[in-house]
């Protein structure tokens, strides 16, 4: 039998648009990268969970409040399904949760922002959830089987959520002074952190080369971020609100639009630990893990019991 | 009273005993002990919700002020909300939930069963849309207490003690009052001194499979009827109004 | 501290219609098959995606190996006469 080197047969089937699948051979750091990655962006929609859910008690009306429950579950749900697209590659949920309490695997640092109005509601829906869609649309097309299918899903799923967030800001916007000033004050506070969303330039990526070689990723850090830009900076003018860039600017040349410098020193301490609320999303998740520890704990026992039960005597 | 104005109230009753629970459960988001059961809290919070809005609704077009369900939820204060005792009590951990879940389902159940008969059209099709997920609910929460009571030692002790404390509010969910038998006379609403044999059968039954001992008869906590609540009820509503509350001329 | 064990992983089929095939949606972990099917349920029919639901243990499913693939599945490529386009129909028949 001829020899074939398997990561060049790799290499040719990833070229071909053929999608991996959990059985087929993979080299190591291509299992290694997806795990980070997908991991990573489970860790993000449950963290992710957290500061909306912060809002749920406080919504200020009772269709509000049924549509962030809907959207926080659906953001559960998106996390459960990576976790699932992450088992396949042979680590369980317990490790990546392990991972994630023990700092070793990240989360995305846009939820270690806090959220101060009901505004923020509107903010997070709208440019958090909006500058995701963007990322996650792109990853449909990713090479890894179950990670596309799952991206499949989540994006059939979220396209009520920037909607949601994009109605609130419009509401407040048109609203009293005191609710357009809270929505002005949320676009202010949560537009860099979203530019951010999309990781360093491509020049600065660490991880970007390998992963768009093995079509783990689609599209650059840089050509995404541009994407987000320019389909956002219209929606701000048709509710009034200015994004708050004074380098802004439609260039025609590029046909596209020129922004500021992004503060990356910010994103590195965010990244770092010293974000706003680092620490209280880290042991709020790590509080609820352990507090529901003997609850896991019994209905194992139980299963067992009854097992036991089954087997004749 | 009138047959509206008992309605009204009726409705108020039902609706402030599914908001104030989904306020509950929805404290979990996040919290839960594992993630697949935090959508589950979730789908019980929303189906609650639903329901609440929908009696809210219909008690805002009885009353014909043009007050919607958000002024009835939002702007109402401590006094003026019917809902159970039992429901405003805290989460605790995920036994004490689960209990009160499950007092107030297989109440629920019964009592929705039974409405699903009232001469009520908008409270007999309200009942049979929400069966469907009660009936959901309590499969889900008899399933946790049975693991739970069967499960180690420590959460049969958990579940125990929490089925124990809370056996006290369960006295109050069968009271009735002048708005009962007004709705009664018209075959509206049921007897609820009927329902509770039923209820004491279904729960026993559970019990015995969760090996759980049903707690002794004593005391019984009342006053929601009369709008008369415990201290947490005030805390809820401040959190939940704030922002209406706050911001009056605003909407959202 | 005592080293918890896990809940095990389940693999969950939808039916989306009666009458339709099962298709694989995703896993969920559950201590046991009625929780496996509650949390399925949860899971993934929050949008009336399920008329039916299959919970299989994950490792229940044994699959093909994909060294075997060339072996596997490729002595059925080359029987078109499988195929009903393979036999040539007389000119005016119908229905058939």
């Amino acid at each position: 039998m001829e020899k074939k080197n398997p990561e060049d047969s790799f290499q040719v089937k990833i070229d071909a648009e053929e999608k991996i699948e959990p059985k087929d051979w993979m080299p190591d750091e291509y299992r290694r990268n997806l795990i980070r990655q997908i991991s990573q962006h489970a860790h993000s929609e449950v963290i992710g969970m957290q500061p909306e859910g912060n809002w749920i008690t406080r919504a200020p009306s009772l269709r509000a409040k049924a549509v962030l429950l809907a959207k926080i579950q659906d953001e559960g749900g998106h996390g459960l399904y990576l976790y699932s697209a992450c088992e396949t590659l042979g680590i369980s949920r317990d490790e990546l949760i392990e991972q994630l309490h023990s700092g070793k695997a990240k989360y995305s640092s846009i939820f270690n922002y806090p959220t101060l109005t009901w505004a923020d509601i509107g903010a997070v829906g709208w440019l958090v959830d909006g500058a995701a869609i963007v990322n996650q649309v792109s990853l449909q097309r990713t090479s890894y089987g179950p990670y596309s299918r799952a991206m499949i899903r989540i994006c059939k799923e979220e396209s009520f959520h920037q909607r949601q967030g994009y109605e609130i800001m419009a509401n407040m916007a048109k609203g009293t002074l005191e609710q357009k000033q809270m929505a002005q004050d949320a676009l202010n506070r949560w537009w860099w952190p979203s530019l951010m969303m999309f990781g360093p330039h491509d020049t600065e990526s660490a991880h970007s080369a390998k992963s768009m070689k093995w079509k783990i990723k689609r599209e650059s850090n840089d050509e995404l971020r541009q994407r987000f830009i320019d389909k956002t900076v219209q929606q701000a003018e048709v509710i009034g609100l200015s994004i708050p860039d004074p380098d802004l600017q439609w260039n025609e040349q590029r046909k596209h639009y020129d922004f500021g410098k992004i503060n990356w020193e910010e994103f590195t301490n965010v990244l770092n630990g010293n974000g706003p609320c680092n620490k209280q999303r880290m042991a709020n998740h790590i509080q609820a893990h352990q507090n529901g520890a003997w609850v896991r704990e019994a209905a194992m026992a139980y299963a067992e019991k009854q097992k036991n039960k089954k087997v004749p005597a | 009273m009138t047959v509206n104005e008992a309605l009204f109230n009726y409705s108020l009753r039902l609706g402030d005993n599914s908001l104030i629970l989904s306020h509950r459960l929805s404290e979990w988001t996040g919290k839960a002990p594992i993630l697949e059961e935090d959508l589950a809290i979730t789908n019980i919070a929303l189906d609650k919700l639903g329901q609440a809005r929908f009696l809210l609704q219909y008690a805002a077009q009885l009353e014909g002020k043009g007050r919607s369900e958000d002024d009835l939820a939002y702007k109402r204060s401590e006094r003026e909300f019917y809902n159970s005792l039992l429901v405003e009590q805290p989460n605790g951990d995920f036994a004490f939930t689960m209990a009160r879940q499950l007092l107030n389902d297989v109440f629920d159940f019964f009592l929705y069963e039974e409405l699903t008969k009232s001469t009520n059209e908008p409270l007999a099709s309200l009942a049979a849309k929400s069966l469907k997920e009660i009936k959901y609910h309590l499969r889900h929460c008899s399933e946790w207490i049975i693991r739970l009571g069967d499960g180690t030692e420590e959460s049969h002790n958990r579940i125990q003690n929490s089925m124990n404390e809370l056996w006290a509010y369960t006295g109050e969910l069968f009271e009735m009052n002048e708005i009962d038998s007004i709705l009664i006379k018209e075959n509206m609403v049921p007897d609820l001194s009927k329902l509770k044999p039923k209820w004491n059968n279904m729960l026993c039954e559970i019990f015995e499979k969760a090996t759980l001992k049903k707690p002794e008869e004593g005391f019984m906590h009342t006053g929601s009827r009369k709008g008369v609540h415990s201290e947490y009820l005030g805390f809820i509503l401040a959190e939940m109004q704030y922002l209406p509350r706050a911001y009056p001329s605003a909407t959202w | 501290m005592n080293k918890e064990k896990q809940w095990p992983l389940w693999e969950v089929f939808i039916q989306s219609k009666t009458g339709l095939p099962y298709k694989h949606a995703g896993s969920v972990h559950a201590p046991d098959a009625e929780m496996a099917l509650q949390n399925a349920r949860d899971t993934y029919t929050r949008r009336g995606e399920g008329n039916s639901i299959w919970v299989v243990p994950s490792d229940a499913i044994i699959a093909s190996n994909p060294a075997d693939a060339e072996s596997f599945y490729e002595p059925g490529n080359d029987k078109i006469y499988r195929h009903p386009t393979f036999y040539v129909m007389p000119e005016g028949a119908k229905h058939i």
